[in-house]
């Protein structure tokens, strides 16, 4: 029954919060900006690396497993490919998203309740659902699909790194391979997950500050749960996703 | 004027306020006291529309706040100003973002005229100068005075204050309270203050409602507190043996 609440209440706060007039469009504008720095500059360096590594492992373990083989090591460059724009881009780097980002969202509102600035906004008139979600999300929905092309883009340098730097291919191979086969419609698939999970993880966090109540205990909480959360339901919606697109 | 009907308020099977009346004057420092667990953050809070009373009305003059739906309550609270207890001020905001906060969201003045109210308010509150200062680079009695700046900055008709004193030192606290003592004189507002501060209740109560147990205890103002003979407002007030022999003292003389 908690779960069913908790949906209601999500629901009903992502109604106010996106359906609401602002107050004064150049102050939700200003936030939006600030939250588009916090989110995309913030997140460069930590997004850059692991989408560095990632690329670099898959380059690595399937020239490992190809080598010898009856498979053309060129493979490992459209597999690299692929791999990065269909799942490790999109699903990892939110999922990375989600405890960087999200987790920081959850406490810095969780941290407005508990410090009555919410009730503040509140008294002064305005509208605090629409005026802490909503620019995080709209920013959130441009910022991230465009962190995730960086991934995808990384990934794929990553792997040629470390694939040629071992040996296992060549740099001409690793191109052939980055050019075979290619098909566009998953880098449209790459975009629609990255824009769904970038709302999961956003309104879920959110929805878990603005409703906290206790101490600096449940603070934690709220953002542990933040992450949990957004994180079990960005997977279920990389499978929703990719059921309906595929 | 804000007149409170038999506010009652119930969480879940506890009921918190059982159908307290009273009535708070405009031009008058108008406090509400009571021990811990009385109910007077939840009344407070019920008077500002943060919740909803389980039945009974507030009215802000002819205006019965409680029957108004959220877009017409919002016109009220633009006339409301709010310090917390905690002063509740915008830690990513300077002491002047904070002012300037309902200005830049509520406004069309322009930048210089914004600026304008903000020092006027600075230095009412004396506090000159410390616009670029964060909310932690200030002290506590500095923070409530940004507070109280903040509230007023809109020139509010109503002004409600949580525990002003809390966390003050008894120097800093009196400065609280007779700034919000003149404050509300000069602009004719009506103030409610939410406090257990003996000091606050002795020098500004001009309007003082005893809350005990969720309900109206007394009612009177602070020339009454010494005279009269109810047992729960004689606990309240001089609950401290120091309190109670200046109070046999003052009664002698």
């Amino acid at each position: 029954m908690k779960y069913i609440e908790d949906f209601g209440k999500y629901v009903l706060l992502l109604r106010s919060a996106i359906f609401a007039r602002p107050e004064k469009f150049s102050m939700y504008g200003k936030e939006i900006l600030r939250q588009m720095h916090d989110i995309g500059i913030g997140s460069l360096v930590i997004v850059a690396i692991i989408s560095a590594f990632m690329g670099a492992v898959t380059a690595i373990q399937f020239a490992y497993q190809l080598d010898g083989g009856f498979i053309p090591m060129y493979y490992v460059g459209y597999i690299v490919r692929d791999t990065m724009i269909i799942e490790l881009a999109p699903t990892v780097t939110c999922l990375v998203l989600a405890g960087k980002v999200g987790s920081n969202m959850a406490a810095e509102i969780g941290g407005m309740r508990q410090k009555e600035q919410i009730d503040a906004l509140e008294i002064m008139g305005v509208n605090t659902a629409s005026y802490l979600i909503m620019p995080k999300i709209i920013a959130a929905l441009f910022v991230i699909p465009l962190l995730v092309i960086l991934a995808a883009f990384l990934g794929i340098i990553g792997g040629y790194i470390a694939a040629t730097g071992t040996g296992y291919i060549t740099g001409g191979q690793y191109e052939m391979g980055l050019l075979s086969f290619y098909d566009p419609y998953f880098v449209f698939m790459m975009i629609v997950k990255s824009i769904v999970f970038a709302f999961i993880l956003t309104s879920v966090s959110c929805y878990q500050g603005y409703y906290v109540s206790g101490g600096s205990i449940e603070l934690g909480k709220s953002s542990t749960q933040a992450v949990v959360l957004s994180d079990i339901l960005i997977l279920c919606a990389d499978y929703v996703v990719a059921m309906i697109l595929t | 004027m804000i007149k409170a009907e038999n506010i009652r308020k119930s969480f879940g099977e506890q009921e918190v306020l059982k159908g307290v009346s009273t009535i708070f004057e405009p031009g008058k420092t108008n406090l509400i006291i009571g021990r811990s667990g009385a109910g007077k953050t939840v009344f407070l809070k019920l008077l500002v529309g943060l919740l909803e009373p389980t039945s009974g009305s507030i009215w802000y003059s002819d205006t019965n706040f409680t029957s108004l739906n959220t877009k017409q309550k919002k016109a009220i609270r633009m006339q409301i100003g709010m310090l917390f207890q905690g002063s509740a001020l915008f830690d990513s905001m300077t002491v002047e973002e904070n002012i300037r906060f309902p200005l830049d969201m509520f406004t069309n003045m322009t930048k210089k005229e914004k600026l304008d109210r903000v020092n006027l308010v600075l230095e009412r509150v004396d506090l000159t100068g410390t616009n670029d200062k964060y909310p932690s680079e200030v002290s506590g009695g500095m923070q409530k005075r940004v507070g109280i700046a903040r509230a007023i900055v809109q020139k509010p008709k109503y002004l409600f204050c949580d525990e002003p004193n809390s966390g003050l030192d008894p120097k800093t606290s009196i400065v609280i309270d007779e700034l919000i003592r003149d404050i509300t004189i000069e602009n004719n507002i009506t103030t409610v203050i939410n406090t257990h501060d003996m000091n606050s209740v002795m020098e500004i109560g001009e309007n003082i409602a005893l809350l005990y147990k969720g309900n109206l205890a007394w009612q009177g103002n602070r020339h009454e507190v010494l005279e009269s003979d109810n047992e729960l407002l004689q606990d309240f007030i001089f609950a401290s043996p120091f309190l109670q022999r200046l109070r046999d003292r003052a009664l002698k003389e």
